[in-house]
């Protein structure tokens, strides 16, 4: 059978089982448990009311709870376990061993260097952006064409930008745009980019920044937009100039924003996988934690220490997890 | 900031380059891979693609008409021909010895060793002359050095979608990623809309704490997920394939989707939903007939969000849903398969990943207005 129409079928069967089930189940309610026509017509109605919002929730909360919630909860029992050892107790070891690699402590290294440039140099770019397409005619398309790298993926980055870092042997034509500048200008050999350590993580980390930008600087230019004119028309009255308005009258504002966004690319960062992946695998001293992860997980077949690097990013992620539970529940009082 | 005197007009120009200077910048890369794509091997592979969007020069080697073609006319022999087949070049210089490329202008007229004459015009028309016979079998080398104009081809992605026999090919690819993709993102929002309602407008013990497990949720990172479901997957029988990773998916999607929706929904007027309440509709009526129809650019900010990230997705894949066979392998995976095995073959990895990108940039820049809307709404909160 083609793939296409056997693709077609699987959609079919699997949209439509999602669908049967709320219907069904409230017709059920309404028509055989909880009648609302008869001598407990009153007393039906209220009943059905008191279930059905559990009924509307629980496909959403069973799918909450085994797909993430679980997770956090096993993986935590994984890590302090031996698959080896038919799943024995066995308290820190996995951790002390990952401790003792200096493939774990390569990859916080960098990924500590992801934590402070990525965002930085994303923010830093968005707002830059954000401002300067703020009153110029063309200023949408400006930013929808920055914006456009969010719609694709890091495999697709990877490709493209592995073509930027491409290098031919010394003497040819150069095909990657970065060796031909290179190579222009300085005159010597082309250099192979992404096999050069440490360097080769601000390589990496471009791909990243130039896909996020665009997410930043939706936000902050909606963030500016929001800013009250009369503190910026106060502000000219009084002689400021457009570099103090910007940065001592617009970003002070903005700066809960600017801390969201913050907070935003940082969690991505924390879960970078494909780009990595793709690009470098880790070779070459860029291993980052979430890549790390895989492989133990995947290529050295070891739960043990990869539910324990798990837990790492998963401790990495908390201070966030509560800050936003803190807000969310502010908001709702 | 407009109207301060004497700084406007440097400023704005200073505002203008910078900005298209940054727009550059970011499309750049992009664009060259996009214009690989739709060159050949060679041309990837001997210059840069900037140089293929101006006319270059080349030099070239080409071959006559073989000698059983001369024709006798008025007692010369005659072959005559067109160098480039029409197409459209202009040849600058041009020799009949590979020592000597550049001994002669277009239209000019040379000596061949051989016996005879060759004139080359400038749009690549020779015409050769002999009182004798031409003898061989081969027609006579000609050298040239030309400017062709940008020379593009669809090749490669006939190649990559068309050729059943293809290995690397990207159609099977293509129609799995769009079987995870469709349902991975359906079903979290019908999943996610029922809850969000609940959550929005229900009164239930209890629906605070839940609003509150739902962003906690939102950040917990999916790499924990990964084994633990692995295990439960294989050990209940769903295994490796589409109906796990449609599961995975709508597992991880949903915190963003409830959380999206619900700060939506609650925004709603409280009169309308009060007004059908008393006219005597049902709680499932209202939801249907009035809070889904009414959330609509919630759901379509959404939908594109997890289309998007499903439509990328790569991780998630890997692990839950491509087996042994390779069957069902998506179009990420294979071209990080590409990458590794056919890293220089330029020509491949452009169009592959191109095939890829192609969807959610449509997408992206069909309904870019629900995405920024989506991204408002779930961060600055």
């Amino acid at each position: 059978m083609h793939p296409a129409f056997l693709g077609l079928i699987t959609i079919v069967i699997g949209v439509g089982g999602c669908l049967a089930y709320y219907f069904s189940s409230n017709w059920v309610l309404d028509n055989v448990l909880y009648p609302a026509k008869g001598p407990q017509a009153g007393r039906n109605i209220n009943r059905a009311n008191m279930i059905r919002p559990w009924l509307f929730l629980l496909p959403a909360l069973l799918a909450l709870t085994i797909y993430l919630a679980y997770p956090v909860f096993e993986t935590l029992r994984l890590s302090l376990t031996d698959r080896d050892a038919d799943g024995a107790f066995v308290g820190l070891d996995n951790y002390r061993q990952m401790f003792g690699e200096s493939k774990f402590w390569e990859a916080m290294r960098n990924n500590m260097l992801w934590l402070i440039f990525v965002p930085a140099m994303s923010t830093m770019f968005g707002l830059m952006v954000a401002q300067l397409t703020d009153r110029i005619k063309w200023g949408n398309v400006a930013k929808s064409l920055i914006f456009m790298p969010m719609a694709i993926s890091f495999v697709g980055a990877a490709v493209i930008w592995k073509l930027v870092y491409d290098a031919r042997p010394e003497g040819t034509e150069q095909i990657g745009v970065l060796n031909a500048i290179y190579v222009w200008f300085s005159g010597g050999a082309p250099q192979q980019w992404l096999t050069i350590p440490i360097w080769n993580n601000f390589f990496l980390m471009a791909v990243l920044i130039w896909i996020q930008t665009g997410f930043a600087m939706v936000i902050l230019s909606a963030a500016l937009r929001g800013i009250p004119e009369e503190t910026i028309e106060a502000a000219i009255v009084d002689g400021a100039n457009p570099w103090q308005i910007f940065f001592k009258i617009k970003v002070p504002q903005i700066k809960s924003t600017i801390m969201v966004v913050w907070t935003t690319i940082t969690l991505v960062v924390l879960k970078v996988f494909d780009l990595v992946f793709a690009m470098t695998n880790g070779q070459w001293e860029t291993q980052v934690l979430a890549n790390y992860m895989f492989n133990q997980l995947f290529v050295t077949r070891d739960w043990g220490v990869g539910s324990a690097s798990a837990m790492i990013i998963m401790l990495l992620v908390t201070p966030i997890l509560i800050w936003n539970v803190r807000n969310a529940r502010k908001e709702m009082r | 900031m407009d109207n301060i005197a004497g700084t406007k007009s440097t400023l704005t120009w200073a505002v203008h380059i910078s900005v298209a200077f940054l727009v550059a910048l970011w499309l750049f890369p992009t664009v060259g891979l996009f214009v690989s794509s739709f060159r050949t091997a060679d041309q990837i592979a001997t210059s840069g693609w900037w140089n293929s969007l101006f006319p270059s020069e080349q030099n070239l080697t080409l071959r006559s008409a073989a000698p059983d073609t001369q024709t006798l006319i008025d007692g010369l022999y005659v072959i005559e021909g067109d160098l480039f087949e029409e197409k459209d070049v202009e040849i600058s210089v041009w020799g009949i010895s590979s020592r000597a490329i550049a001994d002669y202008t277009a239209g000019q007229t040379a000596e061949l060793k051989k016996g005879g004459r060759v004139t080359v015009t400038a749009d690549g028309l020779y015409r050769m002359e002999n009182e004798e016979p031409f003898t061989g079998s081969r027609g006579t080398r000609i050298f040239v050095t030309a400017t062709a104009p940008p020379e593009f081809t669809t090749e490669n992605y006939a190649n990559m979608l068309l050729d059943p026999k293809n290995i690397d090919g990207m159609a099977n690819a293509f129609f799995n990623t769009l079987t995870v993709t469709i349902p991975a993102t359906i079903i979290p929002i019908v999943v996610a809309a029922f809850a969000a309602y609940a959550l929005a407008w229900m009164d239930f013990p209890g629906r605070a704490l839940l609003i509150a497990f739902v962003v906690g949720l939102l950040v917990v990172p999916l790499q924990l997920a990964l084994i633990p479901l692995l295990k439960l997957h294989l050990a209940t029988g769903i295994g490796k394939g589409y109906l796990g990773t449609w599961m995975a998916h709508t597992g991880f999607g949903l915190p963003l989707a409830i959380y999206l929706l619900r700060n939506y929904m609650v925004g709603l007027p409280r009169d309308i939903i009060e007004n059908a309440r008393v006219d005597g509709a049902t709680e499932f009526q209202i939801f249907t007939k009035i809070i889904l129809p009414l959330s609509f650019p919630a759901l379509a900010s959404f939908a594109i969000f997890q289309f998007l990230w499903t439509w990328n997705d790569l991780l998630v894949a890997k692990v839950f849903l491509i087996d042994s066979t390779g069957q069902t392998t998506v179009m990420t995976a294979q071209i990080v398969e590409l990458l590794g095995t056919r890293g220089g073959n330029w020509e491949i990895l452009a169009t592959a990943a191109f095939v890829s990108i192609a969807v959610p940039l449509a997408v992206f820049f069909a309904m870019q207005k629900y995405l920024v809307r989506g991204l408002l709404a779930g961060s600055v909160k």
